[in-house]
Order: C-alpha cells, then structure tokens, then sequence
C-alpha cells in the first residue's frame, strides 16, 4: 500500500514556509536595518544559511556560496519524507520511518587506496575541521523527479586533499555502512551491499562537488544519509551515495551498484542527459516535487543544469555511449 | 443441496460489497485532502489506482476457481461488480495518467506507449477491457451468447498484460509484481485441468449447485 501516514511532525516544529521562503528579504532587510547595506552587492546569498527549522541539531557557521543556484528550495517537509535510501526500506516513505535505527555516533569515515596518507576522520573532525558552507543545489532522480535540496556540506576536494593523492589516483569509490542492523534493507538480498558509487578524480575535485553533512542549516536526518553524504548535483540522484563510511582512491574505474545490477540502464557516469532516455522510461522532463496535483513536468536540462560549469569534463567523450 | 443465501443476505452482500470496493478510493480522497498523501500526489494516485485495479482484477479472476473449490455457485452473482470496479480503477489509472502525469501531451503520450515496453503492455491491457466493460450489462450477455464467453476471455490476457505492466515498470525489487505474477499463475492454473481432474468432492459440489444452465462448463 502506498497510502502511508506522514512522521508525526508538530506543526509547532516546523518553519513556517513563508518565512524560511522569504528569509532572504527579512535578513536584506536586517542587513539594510543595521546600515550595512554598503554590502548589498557582495552577494544576495552572504546571508542565506539561516532559518533552520527546529528538527534537528543546527551546525554552527554555515556560510553561504555563490554555487547555490537561486531556485526556491523544496520544502523541508518533502526533502525528508520522500527519499530513496533502500537500505531504509522500500517506498519512498520508509526510509523516514526507518531513519530512527541509524545511528550515527560514533562515525568514522576511512580513506585509502592511491594516497600519501591514508587514515581514517570522525565526523567530529570533519564538522569542525572543514568549513561547512551551504549549497543549494537541483537534485534529479534517475525516476524523473527533481527537487531543490539547500545542502550544507563542503568540497570533496579539501577532504581528498588533506589525504594527499598520488597521480596514480585516477577514481574515487565510495561505500556506504554495511551494517544490517542500522539498515536494515541491507537483510534483503537483492543489491550487492554495501552500497557503491563512484566518480573520476576530476569530477571528484569539482568544486561542485560536496560531501553534505546536513540540509536546511542542520545535521543531515537519516533518511537523507546521515551523518555525511556525497552529491554532486549533475548526476542522477543515485550517485550521490548516502551514509559513507569509505573512501577509496583508485587506478581502475569502480564498480557501482546499479550499474552491478542493470548495466544497460545505469552508466558509470550516469550524468543527466534529457537527451539519452533511460531504456524504459523518457528522462527528457520531470515532476517537481512538492508542486502538488496540478503541478506540470518540466523540461530537463543537460547536466542538470550544470552544463556551463562540467560540461568540459566531458569534451569529445559520446555521452549516448557513456551514459 | 448446496445452500444459497436468501435474497435478502445476498442483497446485503452486494451493497457490502460494493462499499468495500470504493473504500480504495476513499482512502485516496482521504490523503489528497489532508495531505497526508505525502509530496508527490499523483505518483501515488497513479500507484493507488493501478495496484487496486489490477488486483480486483486478479479477484475476478478467483471467482471461478473460488466457486469450483467451495460450490458456491452464488459467488458467481458478485463477479460482474467486480470485474466493473477492475475497469473503474483502471479508467482512473489511465485517466492521472494522462491527465495530471502527462498534462494531455499527445505527442509524449503516444511516445511512451510506443517505446516503452510497460506503457505499450498496461495501454494494451485497458484496450483490451474496453469491450468487456461494454459488454457487461445483462441485454449484452443475451444478445451475444456464446459469443460473449468468447469475448469475455479477453480478461486473461488483459490480466497477464497488466502484471507484465507492473513487471516492467519496477526498477529492481520485483518481489511485489512477482506475488501478482504468481497469484494470476495460480488462478489460470486452477482453470487448467478443466472439471475432469477435480476431486469427487468438488464435482459433487458443483453439479449440486446447480449453475445456470448458459454458463455450465463454460469456465475455463
């Protein structure tokens, strides 16, 4: 049955929409206030990190990016109860259901393979040691979904490099937890667990590409991959592999869990393409999610809009064959 | 003599009956109004439909193989409702479809049932329902005659398209269509071997309750 009641969330609980829609104007407006307004021109989004809504911890210093596109973002609401974290259970519903049994401290988050010193961080080290700064990024679904996810995280670059890659470190695989206990779709046999992605080094070293340690100002929530989390907002939603606990450099181009399962439907790269159909459904639009009953599919853009900023990684590569 | 509830308890049954067929529906209504239906309504009005029409279609089809095994010839008197409430829940399906998932975009409407292999089997599978719902009023069983059964045995296929649809459609898991691939396997299988290999007391059963005469060994 798809029929599911939502988590219980108090209405008190939440940040009325229209506020955190508006935060921007209201700190424009503090700023302006404060005689501050020289610095209007720095940047609309100087102040944007602000207006958690009260649901879990809020990570202290978050500083805004000019990387964050200016989409109003999905509602905190539809962010954290419509996820696809099969290890969280089935359905888009159950992983919030589920996210419960996730613990996530202790979290320790190891990095080896093709680097000068491998080792191994707690997520401690990592909130406080990189600065975490918030993206708001479009986030697509290989299902022909799409939100806006306000992201709090940091490059994956200053983390890779504080493990100092060799040249020889040409892919980045990641894992997720394996850990039936804490995910407990992990019991059912039908991906090869733990989860994997991958990404080649110079999509790992993009700037556009973060590891995320929360949303919305606060520490991810399970059913988003707490505690620390990949995106990178040009690719299918699956590449952004959740809860990850490994981080290997490598000289061979990884092997991916879906890519494992159906090679013909999911590519290593799995870039979003309107123009390469997934073999059994169109990707050329998609639903917005949150948008409600009337709400009309929009068009997809290559690279998800991204094009302009990684569409050179792919120069002179056919991406109908590297899809 | 097998015993056949009074009209009374029958007419009860039907209006039971009926109301339990639109409690899916409701419940639909339900969550569409509260918003408890979560951030994606139509993917879950899409779902909602789709499931329950294919699974009373799924009960239809046990009506047969139900009164064969029980000789309740009686069970025979619900499965035109059934059958009709199969068809309401697939007209629904189709129509979120068309309406709130493709906003009447023709041109991609007509492309996904052209290229992609589970619209092409779910579009086939209403297609081929049509004239059963047509055909489903008493004027039309005597009109048609034998021909009606003939017809009507258009249901299998519809069927066997509608989990093919479900099948299709799923992107790993295929434990949920494959509970449905195995009920409808089962319910065909049950037809298979026809009266001639059923067990004395099932035969007993049946000819003791004494189905109408136009529609005797007519199931397969």
């Amino acid at each position: 049955m798809l029929i599911r009641r939502p988590a219980d969330i108090h209405s008190s609980e939440i940040t009325p929409r229209d506020v955190w829609l508006r935060r921007r104007e209201l700190l424009q407006a503090a700023i302006a206030g404060a005689g501050l307004a020289a610095l209007g021109g720095l940047s609309q989004a100087a102040f944007a990190a602000v207006s958690p809504p009260g649901r879990g911890e809020a990570i202290p210093g978050v500083r805004p990016s000019a990387l964050s596109t200016d989409e109003t973002p999905t509602s905190y609401e539809a962010i954290t109860s419509y996820n696809n974290f099969v290890e969280l259970g089935d359905g888009k519903s159950a992983p919030a259901r589920n996210a419960r049994l996730l613990r996530t401290r202790p979290w320790t988050l190891r990095v080896e393979g093709e680097c000068e010193a491998p080792g191994e961080i707690g997520i401690e080290d990592i909130l406080s040691g990189f600065a975490q700064e918030e993206r708001i990024y479009r986030l697509r679904c290989v299902e022909a979904w799409a939100m806006v996810v306000p992201w709090v995280g940091f490059p994956l670059k200053d983390l890779l490099a504080r493990f100092q890659p060799t040249s020889r470190a040409k892919y980045v695989a990641f894992e997720t937890l394996m850990d039936p206990k804490r995910l407990p779709g992990q019991r059912v046999p039908i991906y090869d667990w733990p989860y994997r992605e991958g990404l080649r080094i110079d999509e790992a070293m993009h700037p556009l590409t973060i590891l995320a340690t929360g949303l919305y100002g606060e520490l991810l929530p399970g059913q988003n991959g707490a505690p620390l989390r990949l995106v990178v907002p040009w690719k299918y939603g699956f590449k952004s592999i959740k809860s990850i606990v490994a981080i290997r450099l490598t000289e061979q181009e990884p092997a991916t869990t879906w890519n494992l399962l159906q090679p013909e439907e999911y590519g290593f790269y799995a870039n979003v393409n309107p123009a390469v159909d997934h073999p059994r459904w169109s990707q050329k639009s998609h639903r917005m999610i949150g948008e409600g009953w009337l709400a009309r599919k929009r068009p997809t853009e290559p690279f998800n809009g991204y094009a302009d900023k990684v569409a050179s990684l792919y120069a002179g590569m056919d991406l109908r064959r590297f899809y | 003599m097998t015993h056949s509830p009074s009209p009374r308890v029958l007419a009860w049954a039907r209006l039971t009956l009926f109301l339990l067929c639109l409690l899916p529906l409701a419940a639909l209504v339900g969550v569409g109004i509260t918003g408890a239906i979560g951030p994606n309504p139509v993917e879950v009005a899409t779902h909602t439909t789709g499931e329950w029409g294919l699974r009373l279609l799924l009960v239809t089809l046990a009506v047969t193989p139900l009164r064969r095994l029980t000789g309740w010839a009686w069970l025979l008197r619900f499965r035109r409702m059934l059958g009709l409430f199969a068809f309401f829940y697939l007209s629904l399906h189709l129509a979120t479809y068309l309406a709130l998932d493709q906003f009447f975009d023709w041109a991609a409407i007509a492309e996904d049932v052209r290229k992609r292999p589970y619209i092409t089997a779910g579009f086939t599978a209403f297609v081929l329902l049509v004239p059963l719902a047509a055909t489903s009023t008493r004027g039309m069983v005597r009109r048609l005659g034998r021909r009606w059964q003939n017809l009507h045995r258009l249901i299998y296929p519809a069927a066997a398209l509608g989990v093919l649809h479900f099948l299709w459609l799923t992107k790993a898991d295929l434990r949920e269509p494959m509970i449905y691939a195995g009920i409808l396997v089962l319910l065909l299988a049950l037809r298979w071997p026809g009266r001639a290999r059923q067990s004395p007391n099932v035969r007993a059963g049946l000819s003791a309750a004494a189905p109408p005469p136009e529609r005797s060994g007519s199931r397969r």
